[in-house]
């Protein structure tokens, strides 16, 4: 066995120390990291899903007594590797702020309502082509602490596992056009555009069903399995 | 499926401040934990252990909004993964757990003392349980190991070889004084003159 993730591929990630966004100052290691042959450890990783997934857990908008309150959107892609093939049967979650851009959290005090119909939690699994699809409700935008007039642009969180430990990705998922993009620091601490703009869900009028909900694609692309293997000699 | 191949990987983004809804609910809100701290079962084999600890910044002030992932084999080795060749099948041990830390940035796992692993050479390292630290503040997920003290494995370890020796402290769990099963401490530095030895991975 050989080390078969590349590490090339983890230039696209921001570094962990981006002062801009100031909570990483004292949260980033000051001493270089070691780097290590992968072993089972690493090119293992949990397998879950069938036993975990409700069948409703992908729709966040079924959840409450009543419709939640926003825009209705549907946010579906591919979890693909580097090299375009799909991620089958894979866990997807996300979380999210609702409509009004405040999170179901005990520590958000931002001034603005909760709503009782929305949760903001769902997950799914992928199929065997590593497709996902989610319904919810477009998150709004929020301010935070960071510096003078800090907004974050919406967002959805997702987390994924992949084929193993190292392909793990937590990240978050953007909307076109948002106009709070030049003044995030967390969106800017890719600094590669093209990185960056792969956080960008695109709009996808082709798959919006209408008189009902917008549609956006996302796909989440992990780190490619046996892109470079190697010989031992 | 897209025909085009990607250029390249999504890139990492904090989990934030507010991870705990979707991910470690802990009963706290009406959705149920995928995974916990606690990975054993009652028909699971192996010693009952505890691995427990607090996660300090670079002030070392403890951190309350991080979460820690851990990844593990079981009592023999192996993992629960069908890439691993070795693997029994029907084994009730996932080997995953999942925990925030709490107000006081402490943790705790509730699980066995893993066998045994190969390195890619084949050679047996020392027992060990994989690490994953996320937090509000962190762009990118910080890659750690968890070796046990008292081990005389840990010597000939090819990973734990690595690391510069005065160092290697800073990844090996210590055993506290217990009545009931095996409580080890292992707390996690995010930065300073204590900094937990992190991994290139």
């Amino acid at each position: 066995m050989t080390l078969v993730y590349p590490v090339q591929s983890l230039a696209a990630h921001p570094p962990r120390l981006s002062p801009a966004y100031k909570s990483t100052v004292k949260r980033s290691p000051s001493k270089p990291l070691i780097p290590m042959r992968h072993t089972l450890s690493e090119l293992t990783g949990p397998v879950y899903g069938h036993e975990t997934v409700r069948a409703s857990d992908h729709d966040l908008t079924v959840h409450g007594k009543g419709e939640p309150i926003g825009e209705r959107i549907i946010v579906h892609g591919h979890v693909l590797d580097e090299d375009g093939r799909g991620v089958p049967n894979t866990l997807v979650e996300l979380w999210q702020a609702n409509s009004c851009g405040r999170y179901v959290h005990v520590v958000d005090q931002h001034p603005a309502p909760l709503d009782p119909n929305f949760t903001g939690a769902g997950r799914t699994q992928s199929d065997a082509q590593g497709y996902y699809r989610f319904i919810t409700i477009k998150p709004g935008a929020y301010p935070w602490g960071n510096h003078h007039n800090a907004w974050r642009p919406a967002h959805i969180h997702f987390s994924v596992f992949g084929h193993s430990f190292v392909s793990r990705l937590v990240t978050q998922m953007y909307f076109p056009g948002d106009p709070l993009f030049p003044f995030d620091p967390i969106f800017n601490s890719v600094t590669d555009e093209k990185a960056r703009n792969r956080m960008i869900s695109s709009f996808d009028l082709e798959n919006t069903k209408p008189d009902w909900a917008l549609c956006y694609r996302f796909n989440i692309v992990l780190r490619g399995r046996n892109a470079t293997p190697m010989e031992n000699s | 499926m897209p025909q085009t191949k990607p250029d390249g990987i999504t890139p990492s983004q904090t989990v934030g401040p507010y991870f705990a809804y979707g991910l470690t609910p802990g009963g706290k809100y009406d959705w149920n934990d995928a995974f916990n701290n606690s990975l054993v079962t009652p028909d699971t084999s192996g010693e009952r252990i505890r691995v427990e600890g607090t996660v300090f910044d670079g002030d070392g002030v403890p951190v309350p909004d991080c979460m820690l992932e851990i990844w593990q084999a079981d009592a023999q080795g192996r993992f629960s993964d069908p890439q691993d060749k070795r693997a029994l099948p029907n084994t009730s041990f996932k080997g995953f757990g999942r925990i925030g830390t709490d107000a006081k940035g402490h943790y705790a796992f509730d699980t066995i003392k893993p066998g045994g692993v190969p390195d890619p050479d084949g050679k047996p390292q020392a027992p060990h349980i994989v690490l994953a630290v996320y937090a509000r503040g962190m762009l990118l997920h910080l890659y750690s190991r968890i070796y046990f003290d008292g081990e005389a494995a840990n010597a000939a370890d090819p990973v734990l070889a690595l690391v510069p020796a005065d160092r290697r402290a800073t990844l090996i769990a210590t055993r506290q004084p217990s009545s009931g099963n095996a409580v080890y401490r292992f707390d996690v530095h995010l930065q300073g003159d204590k900094e937990t030895v992190f991994f290139d991975v």
